[in-house]
This record gives structure tokens, sequence and C-alpha cells, in this order.
């Protein structure tokens, strides 16, 4: 500790670092390898820096192909000078170590049967860009349904809104059936979470019926008719019950989402039971569904009816959130949502033009609609709170 | 009808669907004669079609009818697109003033038994209200204001007069969905024959498609058999426009719908493309007919689904776009064919399951 090293600062007036009696360590990598070893110089070379070179050294020569024996000489004479530009960072790794991590890439994305994963999906992946698919008479992409719209919704519907589902035995797991249900929360997500909670339980895909403003709008539109939607009008409804599927309404329409956060869980008039008709035409079962959580998503605490107008929407909603944090304002409450699916209401045990009926017809939506609110304020007396 | 063989008349015989209606109709076992009328003669070979130059605009019609002793008239004069006809102005009257002559000559023509018009879907109109399936039954939405579809809409509702005056006539009338075959120019093949695909931002339409070879089955059908009445003829199946692009191999520019709108004119003014208005709007929406009473009633089945049609169409196209394909099935080659390992199953619903579930 006697006589303190002096480490100088800077290069002392001369060009370059160093003292200029040797090249810098930077240089002396590029240079052809000498076999005189540089000489450690006491004053400078600082033990990290040597143990670093001491580690190099080994690996130098068992790069290169010579036999251990004489490491140096000729690798001196065969090597050429390095330049920089071959320092690229792609070309110094070779095609077998990228390869190895692919493949191990691959490993970590698709599992052990990596292979034949990645070979299906790049199928997948053809036929989408190929057009090898079908949709059907409305639209409906299944595949693209199933493969990225339920995968999509279904972490929101389980981790965001932790969906609990009861009365699932009373959806028909074949041919045509309606499920009715009452409809909230500003945008209507709940038809998504229906939809992705039907195909969860019973494998089925729900087909919804939605307002002509739903295919006005693009991107809504394409994205509504490959998800199975169809227009919310009595020539589709009862085609595709007759077709045998299970379709899904909201017959509250625009009244049931876009009411003010005071009025939550009160269901609005049934629309003029146009779907009773239609599953009175087609003799399927009407299932009553009953969804609490939905209201508490965006609270809707104002509109802006002169801006809606101008835009041609409905409503335009204020919620605590929405224009105040911007896009962050979209991002929905996390409640608690409760599903219930009730006893199926059947049609086909009435005569023949009993959809002609105005006054059965009425009946039957009252009754469904009863059934919906007494429902709704049963789940609600047994739910916790509004998150948990 | 006559012990001997029908006497068929067809109208617009100059273009080349007309003229190879009116030789499938000839070759038809039950078919004594065929006479084909248009203002300007065939192009092509017109078989043992015999041609009277004459304009159904004008009552001359009415003598040809009456001297041949036809008991069938073929209407296939329906124009479509304002290029060909030479301006709008011409296409309506050839569209309506003609219709109304030749329906007018026929209400005249005692022998006259069986009327076959060839119509189209485009009555239907297409807009955001319109249910996903028309049947026979349904109205338009939105009653069509301007273009062929109000042409359309009218000469149906002539035809519809004419068929109340003469309750003895069998009146068919064929809605057609968008003919498409290899050598048919239409608003619909001009525009899926440009190299690059305009479509409406945000908006999927779904199509249907009859194949050429269709139409003229359908029309012989309707000649020789006894039904009438009015039926959507479409081949099976839908396609979606995406789709349909993705087939052809053509790249799609999305953009807004009255940008596509302007473009279309541009390109109809410009004449690479016989775009007409109407179109943007089917190309936003779409439509579907629904075939169940052609199969039921008319007893007619078409060879060609709407996605064997349109590949038969765009079989002789060249490719624009492609490139993505190309390269997913370089990378495809690599790997291991999938589907014969007899455990594909099992591995699906292992790592598969766990990763998408």
């Amino acid at each position: 500790m006697g006589d303190a090293e002096i480490i100088p600062i800077g290069t002392r007036g001369r060009p370059g670092r160093g003292t200029g009696t040797q090249p810098s360590s930077a240089a002396r990598g590029l240079a052809p390898k000498s076999p005189a070893k540089p000489k450690a110089a006491a004053t400078k070379a600082s033990p990290p820096r040597s143990a670093a070179r001491g580690e190099a050294e080994p690996t130098e020569p068992a790069a290169s192909t010579t036999p251990p024996a004489e490491p140096v000489a000729p690798a001196a004479a065969t090597r050429p000078s390095v330049r920089t530009e071959e320092r690229h960072p792609l070309a110094g790794v070779p095609g077998s170590d990228w390869l190895a991590a692919f493949q191990a890439a691959a490993l970590e994305v698709f599992g052990e049967q990596w292979e034949p994963q990645l070979a299906r999906f790049l199928a997948f992946l053809r036929r989408r860009v190929t057009g090898d698919y079908t949709v059907d008479e409305y639209g409906f992409d299944q595949e693209v349904t199933q493969r990225f719209f339920m995968a999509a919704l279904r972490p929101i519907a389980e981790k965001w809104f932790r969906i609990e589902v009861r009365g699932i035995d009373n959806v028909p797991t074949e041919g045509g059936a309606l499920v009715v249900s009452n409809h909230s929360g500003t945008i209507p997500v709940d038809g998504l979470m229906t939809m992705v909670t039907i195909h969860d339980h019973i494998g089925r895909f729900l087909r919804p019926l939605g307002a002509d403003l739903v295919f006005q709008l693009p991107i809504v539109s394409s994205l509504a008719r490959k998800s199975g939607a169809t227009l919310a009008c009595s020539e589709d409804a009862e085609r595709m019950l007759r077709g045998g599927e299970l379709v899904g309404v909201w017959p509250e329409g625009f009244k049931g989402i876009g009411k003010p956060y005071a009025e939550r869980y009160k269901l609005q008039r049934f629309g003029r039971g146009g779907f009773v008709s239609a599953a009175l035409r087609t003799g399927v079962p009407i299932v009553p569904l009953a969804v609490v959580g939905a209201e508490e998503i965006y609270p809707l605490v104002g509109n802006i009816p002169g801006l809606a107008r101008v835009l041609g929407v409905p409503y335009l909603p204020i919620t605590p959130f929405f224009p105040l944090l911007g896009p962050l304002g979209l991002v929905p409450l996390p409640s608690k949502w409760l599903l219930e699916f009730g006893e199926p209401i059947r049609t086909d045990d009435y005569e023949g033009g009993a959809s002609d009926d105005p006054m059965l017809v009425f009946n039957v939506t009252d009754q469904v609609r009863e059934t919906i609110q007494q429902t709704l304020y049963s789940l609600l007396m047994q739910r916790e709170s509004v998150f948990r | 009808m006559a012990g001997d063989g029908r006497v068929v008349l067809v109208t617009g015989v100059s273009r080349d669907l007309g003229r190879k209606a009116a030789r499938a109709i000839a070759s038809e076992p039950g078919v004594a004669r065929v006479i084909g009328v248009d203002v300007v003669p065939p192009r092509g070979d017109m078989g043992d079609v015999s041609f009277v130059r004459a304009d159904i605009r004008n009552p001359v019609i009415a003598k040809v009818i009456a001297k041949e002793d036809v008991d069938t008239v073929v209407h296939m004069s329906v124009i479509s697109t304002p290029g060909s006809a030479g301006g709008r102005n011409t296409m309506k009257e050839l569209n309506v003033i003609g219709t109304m002559q030749l329906l007018a000559a026929c209400q005249k023509a005692p022998g006259l038994r069986h009327l076959v018009v060839k119509s189209t879907t485009t009555v239907y109109g297409a807009s955001n209200r319109d249910p996903a399936m028309f049947t026979e039954d349904m109205e338009p939405r939105r009653a069509p204001r301007a273009g062929y579809a109000k042409d359309v809409a009218e000469i149906e509702g002539y035809v519809r007069g004419l068929g109340r005056r003469r309750p003895d006539l069998r009146v068919t009338l064929l809605r057609a969905a968008n003919v498409i075959g290899p050598h048919v120019s239409s608003p619909i093949t001009s525009y899926f024959r440009l190299p690059v695909l305009p479509t409406v931002l945000g908006f999927d339409a779904r199509l249907q498609f009859l194949h050429q070879d269709d139409l003229l089955a359908v029309l012989r059908h309707s000649v020789v058999t006894d039904v009438h009445g009015t039926f959507n003829v479409a081949g099976d199946g839908i396609l979606m426009l995406s789709q349909a692009a993705r087939r052809l191999q053509r790249p799609t520019v999305p953009m807004p719908g009255f940008a596509v709108g302007g473009l279309g004119s541009f390109l109809r003014s410009a004449r690479v493309a016989d775009f007409s208005p109407e179109q943007l709007s089917f190309l936003t929406y779409g439509r579907g007919v629904d075939t169940t009473r052609m199969r039921e009633v008319l007893g007619f089945e078409p060879r060609y689904t709407t996605a064997a049609a349109f590949a038969d169409f765009g079989s002789r196209l060249p490719v624009t776009g492609g490139r993505s394909e190309k390269v997913i099935s370089a990378l495809a080659r690599q790997l291991p064919d999938p589907d014969p390992t007899p455990t594909a199953p099992t591995s699906v619903a292992a790592p598969g399951g766990a990763r998408r579930g």
C-alpha cells in the first residue's frame, strides 16, 4: 500500500489510447496472433483484465482446426487480417446455431411434438391465406371463431369477469333453441361473454341476432358475420331456428344496453315480441337467461344525445372513466358475473297459427320477461358484492 | 304445345350469353326451331339458330312472333352495364322500352304459351338491413333508385302485369345470381379481373355465383318443363369477398366506401372495368338468395357450386399475388407431414389443448 498505483487518466496529450508503446487491447484482439505474448505492464494491467485475457487465450486455438501442438503459427499464416465489417452480429453466428435456437423456440412454443404442431399450424395458415375454408350462408367462419375470437374472449370471461354459470343443463345440446337474455353494459359485451360461455360449456355456437346498426358499422359488421351473427329480423331468426341452430336474442336492444346506471337490472320493454313469434312458428324452446354483472362494467352516468345523433348511433355514453381517461376508460370494470339459464319454455304444444295470435305472443313475451326479471332479483340477492 | 316441337324466340343473341343460350335451347329434343333476335348480328357461331334482325323496341317484333308462330319467348336482352350499350340512356331504353314492346307483342300473340325472362338477384338490392338469404317472396329493403337494379325491378313489374293480363301464359322469371365463367364479361367479372382488388374497409360481402353453364342449363330446363313462377337461381354455398380474393390470389386494398366508389367511376370512365354504382353496395354488404324453390319446384340442380364456379372462373386468370402462400408452403415443406401420424389426436390434446385451452 506504500507506493500507490498510478493510473493515468486520459492520454496525456499523445494520440490514441494508452502509452503509444503497444497497441490497445482492442487492436491486439484484431491483429493476427503473434507468438510473443505481450508483456504485462505492471503499472497498468488491472487483475480482472488479465483474467479476461487468460480465459480468452485457450479458446482461440480450439476454434482453429490446427492441432494443439503448434497452436498459433499456422493460424497466423492462413488467417487474413480481420476487418470490421466481418464482425457483423449475424455473420459471426453459424447456421447450425440458428437452427438450434429455432428448434428450442419451437419446442418452447409448441411443446415436445413441435414439428407436427408447427406443420399443422402452417397448414392452417395456408388454408387461410389461400381461402380454402368454408363459411355458412350467414357468413359464419367456424374455424376463425374457434381459434381466434373464442381464444381472445376466454381469458376475459374467465379471469376478468370470473363468470359463474348456473343451469347450463337447460340449454339443449342439439336442435334449435332460442336463448333470450337481458341486455346491459353500454357496449354489448354480455353477448360476447354469453357466446364464449355457451361454447365452452356445451360446445355449441350461439348465433346472435344483431341490430342493423351492427351490420352498418365497418369492421364490427365483418367481425359479427364471421363470428356467426345475423340480422335480427324474423326471416333470419326463423331460418336459423329451422336449421337447428342455437340462436341468441337480446330483445331489449339499445334500450337495454343504453339505460342509465340508476336503472340497472330493470328490464326494458321486450321489443314487439318478434322473437316469440319466431319461436312459435318454428316450435323451438325459449331458454331465458339472466346475466348479472354486466350492468357494472361501464356505469352509464350520462349521454350526449346531440353528438350521438350526428354520428348516427343511438347514444354516446359517458361513464365515470370514459371520456375522462381517454382510451383507458374503455377498460371494463372487473365486476363478478353470474349467468343463470332458466327452465326452457316450450312452444311446440301450441296449436298451429298461434304465432298470429297477438295476445298469446304478448303473454309468452311477458312470461319470458318476468322469468328473467325474477331470476335477476334472486341472483342480485345472492351476490355478495359487485366485484366479488 | 305444338305436337312437332316448339318454336322458341330468343332475344339478345348478339351478346355471348344470349347466343350460347339460343344454341343450347336449339339442342333440346322438344324444340323444333329457335329464332334469335337482336339489332346487331351475333359475332360467333349460331349453329342451327336462325337469326332475325329486329329491334325489340319497335312493333316489328310482334310480326316476327306472329309470322313464325312462336310459342315460347326467352327474354335475354337485359343489359347490366352501361358501357357495353353505349351509355346509361341507351341501356335504360333497351332494357325498359325493349321489354315493354316485347311484352306488348307477347300479349297480342294468341299462339304464345310460355315466357321465360332472365332476371337477376340484383333486384333484391344490398343493404345492412337485408336478411341473410332472400326468398322469392321478399322485397328489397330499399327500393332501387337508379341503374340496372331499377331497370330490372321495372322489367319484373311489366312481366307480372303481363302474367295478370294473360293468365293462360306460363311466365317463368329466373333471378340468376352473378353469372361467372371464363368468358363472361360483366361488372363482377371485370372487378375480379383487376390486378389489385379495391375492397370496402371493414366490410366483407357474402357472394353467390352461378356458372355460365348452369345459366344455360336452367334456361333450357325452364323452356322444356311445365313449371312457372319466380325462381332464384344460384350455386350452392357462399364465398366471402375476402375469401374469393384469396382464392384468386389477388392482393386487396381496403379503402373507405366513398373511395371505392370514386375509384370505380374512374375505372369506368377510363374503360378499365365496368364498375357500376350499385356494385358498391353489393361489394359492401353482399347478398344471398335462397334456392329451395329452384330445387323443389323448378326441379333444377346446378352443376357448379358457388366455389366451383368461382374456381373455374379463376383458373384462367393470371396470379398477381400469393407471396405469403409461397412462403408458408416453402416453410411447410421443411417439416414432416402432420396428418398421417395415427397419434395425432392425442398429441393435439396434450400440448395444443394446454396452449389454447
